[in-house]
């Protein structure tokens, strides 16, 4: 007969582990249901149609969605709640559909309070509201038009993203197609009697290029001049500051050139005035000077002494340019037939920068400005262009060299044949 | 004679035994039948080496190894030093005409069975000549340090390393360490300008010395055929009648090297960035081409057994079967000749169309 | 091939035939001579070295002790590209690219800032390269300084 073991022991350790492996579950459980905060609302609400419907795939994108709040954050009411009667109770403080004038407030009732933000994101702004009573939609808004632009027009509502990521409304690649769903709607702007072919224009733009097409998150779009919570066109005065962000030598530039102050006189919105505010083509040497895309004859006449330095400051900037293409030209040339110019090609990187620096300079509207970018970057194209001589020289050398080695060696073997014939013949 | 020629001659002879050389000299004798024209082959070879001793030396004036330092020095030499593009240019090409050089040698050789008794041990040293020149090729191939050099350098040395057991240490060996960095450089360099040479200095010389010995092998046919009519055999002189013919067709070899280095130089390429990832396409010089895309379309298992090994050591076992080929052109147990001519004339036809499509493959 | 035998006997040509003879000999002579001549001649000007030994290379002087102060950069030519050489105001030295990462402007120094600025659009980058603030998405690329007596050399960053 087997002994059994007294099971007292084991029972009670059965027990222990037991109680461990509840009590593990429950507060694993309960963990979870703190991260996930129930929110009763979408369990009706994702199954309505609009407008009363919120998908939970698309509630689950948004930012506020992800810190843990709920529908009630905004909404007021109950969201532990399945009973629509209880959750959607004045006493809860349900609000029901926000009204549009009121949730700028709405807003800034969280986004003002430092001492809340902190608790999500320390580093986080506070005065958006601030700034917004200070823009144009802002203003409109406290007198009470209903058609301006306020926080959730910009940034989206249920499907609110934070600005970091791309499918935001306001991330910058986003930002220009957001303010244009009013700003380039005729019909909607007709009582402000503003123009709506602002993003048109910006499409134009060498700015739009470098965000859109390749990707360069730094390049301006609607916010950077304008502003975002704080939007105001940058008065007339102020264009240059915005520009000159960035700009820094253009503007430095202009501020000591006769345009500076000819432009305050007359009230012309400084660099806006030749370039434009929102279509900023790509500039072109053709700009400057007499000719017939030049912005200069838009003020002066020709042979006044400004049409003189704008053609002589033409002529410098097309000199140097066409140096550089007769560089490029002969030692794409000297390269296609085999000759070693990787050197001067990136020589002429040299040249080009110079070409850059001097376009820069044009600035100053004085052709004395230009010379001394024009005469560096013509003495680097004069060794390239030198460079890509030897090597068609060189070419043509070696071809020579050959063609004589070539003819030596014939002669050589003409020789050795008949000396062989003489030698065999004997 | 005028006299200072004279006398240089006399004080030479007092010293040397010239007229003996000139007596021994004058004695060798080139068979001339309707194969002549491939005895030209072996010299061409020996003379296309010589082409590249002589501009390698060059070269080696300015090359300066070091992974930091040689694309730039190849690139100095294109560039800056007077005719630097000709020595380079024709130090490449010729390296590939040498390759080529040595195996049509080496097929002509076997086609015309040179091999056979008493010159096997000709052949053995030949044979090793052939994998001499190919190390030579691999080792300089490295040397210009650029993306394309570096990457079949890379591919060329995992090849080997598949091989069980001795895979690994050749590997390291090869390689000097894990990856290709300077080490790597530096080792092949070492061999391709000091330990090559020095092999090839001495295999050279006894190829060459048992080719004196034995004298110029007549194909058995033609022999047949000339000890049935004995009047019909035909010789010629080597000094001067056939030297003088190689010297003319050491001359055309000139030219040619001459119009490939001055009509299509050779490339410098990029430096080689071992961070950045392998071009598409890349491929080893086209001597290595064949077995290349025959490991490439190779199919991963054969037999249970990893393929790329199985070709591995098979192309093993075809240079041990080339190296031992004399040994194995026997009469008993049946006449293997034949089997030799058929085999080698499939490998023939199976390297040139594995280089084609090695070649054309994306 | 000819199939002339070596019959050993020399056969005395004819005398008319002198003339032709020493053409070929002259012909054959000039041939050689003047063959050898080409090739030997590019081997000849092949050994003298050119005029510039610096290869152009990893390692270039970029200036002399003597020419730098503390708190001032200046801009070297390192292979075809522009590099910038700093001597910081504590008088440390630190070369790195000129390129700007943005849209490959040449950079400088502003010891005003004792940053690294790029004038076309602003962009600044510290005493190390990195990017610090405007436009620029990367770092300028770090080479070595290594000062040798008085010369100050710059080299790139040699791989571990």
């Amino acid at each position: 007969m087997i002994k059994v073991r007294d099971s007292a022991p084991y029972r009670s350790g059965a027990t222990i582990v037991v109680a461990i492996v509840v009590a593990a579950w429950l507060i694993c459980s309960g963990l979870i249901a703190f991260a996930q905060t129930k929110n009763s609302c979408l369990d009706c609400h994702s199954n309505l149609p609009e407008p009363l419907g919120v998908s939970v795939e698309t509630y689950g994108q948004n930012i506020h969605a992800q810190k843990g709040l709920t529908c009630a954050a905004c909404h007021g009411g109950d969201a532990n709640s399945d009973d629509p009667e209880k959750a959607m109770s004045r006493a809860a403080g349900w609000k029901g559909k926000i009204e549009r004038k009121q949730i700028p407030e709405l807003c800034a009732s969280c986004h003002a309070d430092a001492e809340r933000m902190k608790k999500y994101n320390p580093s986080l702004r506070v005065d958006q509201f601030q700034q917004y009573k200070t823009s144009v939609h802002g203003m409109k808004w406290a007198k009470g038009d209903n058609k301006v632009a306020v926080c959730t027009d910009c940034h989206g509502v249920h499907d609110l993203r934070a600005p970091s990521d791309p499918r935001s409304k306001v991330h910058p690649i986003n930002i220009a197609t957001t303010c244009s769903r009013c700003h380039a709607d005729a019909e909607y702007m007709k009582p402000y009697g503003i123009k709506t072919d602002q993003f048109a224009n910006y499409e134009q733009s060498v700015h739009h290029d470098a965000m859109v097409v390749r990707g360069d998150l730094s390049a301006p779009t609607c916010t950077t001049c304008h502003g975002n919570h704080g939007a105001t066109p940058p008065g007339v005065a102020n264009v240059t500051n915005v520009c000159s962000n960035c700009h820094v030598f253009q503007a430095q530039l202009f501020q000591t050139s006769p345009h500076k102050d000819a432009f305050a006189a007359m009230g012309f919105p400084g660099c806006v005035t030749c370039h434009s505010n929102h279509a900023i083509k790509p500039p072109t040497d053709e700009m400057i000077g007499t000719g017939p895309k030049a912005v200069c004859m838009n003020c002066h006449t020709a042979g006044d002494a400004g049409s003189m330095q704008a053609e002589a400051m033409h002529t410098q900037l097309t000199n140097l340019a066409s140096a550089i293409a007769a560089s490029d030209e002969i030692l794409s040339r000297a390269e296609r037939q085999g000759m070693e110019v990787s050197q001067p090609k990136l020589q002429q990187t040299q040249a080009r920068d110079a070409l850059l620096k001097a376009r820069v300079a044009v600035h100053a509207f004085r052709d004395s400005g230009l010379k001394q970018d024009t005469d560096a970057g013509l003495a680097t194209t004069k060794l390239t262009y030198a460079a890509g001589q030897k090597a068609m020289q060189e070419w043509r050398f070696r071809r020579v060299g050959l063609g004589l080695s070539l003819v030596l060696i014939a002669l050589t073997l003409v020789g050795l044949g008949f000396y062989i014939r003489n030698l065999e013949q004997k | 004679m005028a006299g200072p020629v004279a006398s240089v001659r006399a004080w030479f002879d007092e010293r040397f035994p010239l007229d003996d050389l000139k007596a021994l000299a004058q004695k060798k004798k080139v068979p001339v039948h309707h194969y002549s024209y491939w005895y030209f082959l072996g010299g061409m070879t020996l003379f296309l080496f010589g082409v590249q001793v002589l501009t390698g030396a060059l070269l080696l004036l300015y090359y300066r190894p070091g992974a930091d330092e040689a694309f730039e020095s190849v690139q100095f030499i294109m560039t800056q030093v007077q005719f630097g593009w000709l020595i380079r240019s024709v130090h490449s090409w010729s390296a590939n005409l040498l390759v080529f050089m040595a195996f049509a040698h080496l097929f002509s050789v076997l086609f015309l069975r040179s091999y056979r008794k008493p010159r096997e041990l000709t052949w053995v040293s030949g044979i090793l000549l052939l994998f001499l020149m190919l190390g030579f090729g691999f080792s300089g191939y490295l040397l210009p340090w650029n993306t394309l050099s570096y990457f079949a350098t890379k591919v060329g040395t995992e090849i080997p390393a598949q091989i069980p057991i001795i895979g690994r240490p050749v590997l390291l060996f090869l390689r000097g360490g894990e990856d290709i960095t300077g080490s790597t450089l530096t080792r092949l360099y070492g061999f391709h300008v000091a330990i090559l040479p020095a092999l090839a200095t001495l295999l050279i010389g006894l190829h060459l010395a048992l080719i004196q010995w034995f004298g110029m092998s007549v194909p058995p046919g033609v022999e047949a055929k000339w000890q049935a009519f004995p009047e019909d055999r035909k010789e010629i002189r080597f000094f001067p009648n056939f030297v003088l013919r190689e010297l003319m067709a050491w001359y055309v070899a000139l030219g040619l090297l001459g119009a490939l280095a001055a009509l299509f130089p050779w490339s410098l390429g990029v430096k080689a960035d071992p961070f950045a990832s392998a071009p598409a396409g890349i491929k080893p010089e086209w001597y290595f081409l064949f077995m290349f895309q025959t490991l490439k379309l190779i199919p991963a298992k054969i037999l249970g057994m990893d393929g790329e090994m199985l070709g591995i050591l098979a192309f093993g076992l075809i240079g041990a079967v080339a190296l031992l080929l004399p040994f194995l052109d026997r009469e008993k147990p049946f006449k293997t000749r034949r089997w030799i001519t058929g085999l080698a004339c499939v490998f023939l036809g199976y390297m040139a169309v594995m280089t084609v499509d090695g070649w054309v493959a994306k | 091939m000819s199939s002339a035998p070596d019959t050993g006997a020399a056969v005395r040509s004819a005398p008319a035939n002198l003339p032709r003879r020493r053409f070929v000999n002259i012909l054959l002579g000039t041939g050689l001579l003047a063959s050898a001549a080409s090739f030997l001649y590019p081997i000849l000007r092949y050994l003298v070295p050119p005029k510039l030994p610096d290869l152009g290379g990893d390692a270039v002087l970029a200036a002399r002790l003597s020419e730098m102060k503390p708190n001032t950069a200046k801009t070297f030519r390192f292979g075809t590209r522009p590099g910038l050489l700093v001597e910081t105001a504590a008088g440390e030295y630190r070369a790195m690219s000129a390129t700007c990462t943005h849209l490959g402007c040449t950079v400088q120094y502003r010891p005003d800032l004792r940053e690294i600025w790029c004038a076309c659009h602003n962009g600044m980058y510290d005493l190390n390269g990195r990017n610090i603030s405007g436009p620029p998405p990367r770092p300028l690329e770090a080479f070595e300084v290594q000062v040798r007596g008085d010369e100050i050399f710059v080299r790139r960053k040699q791989e571990a």
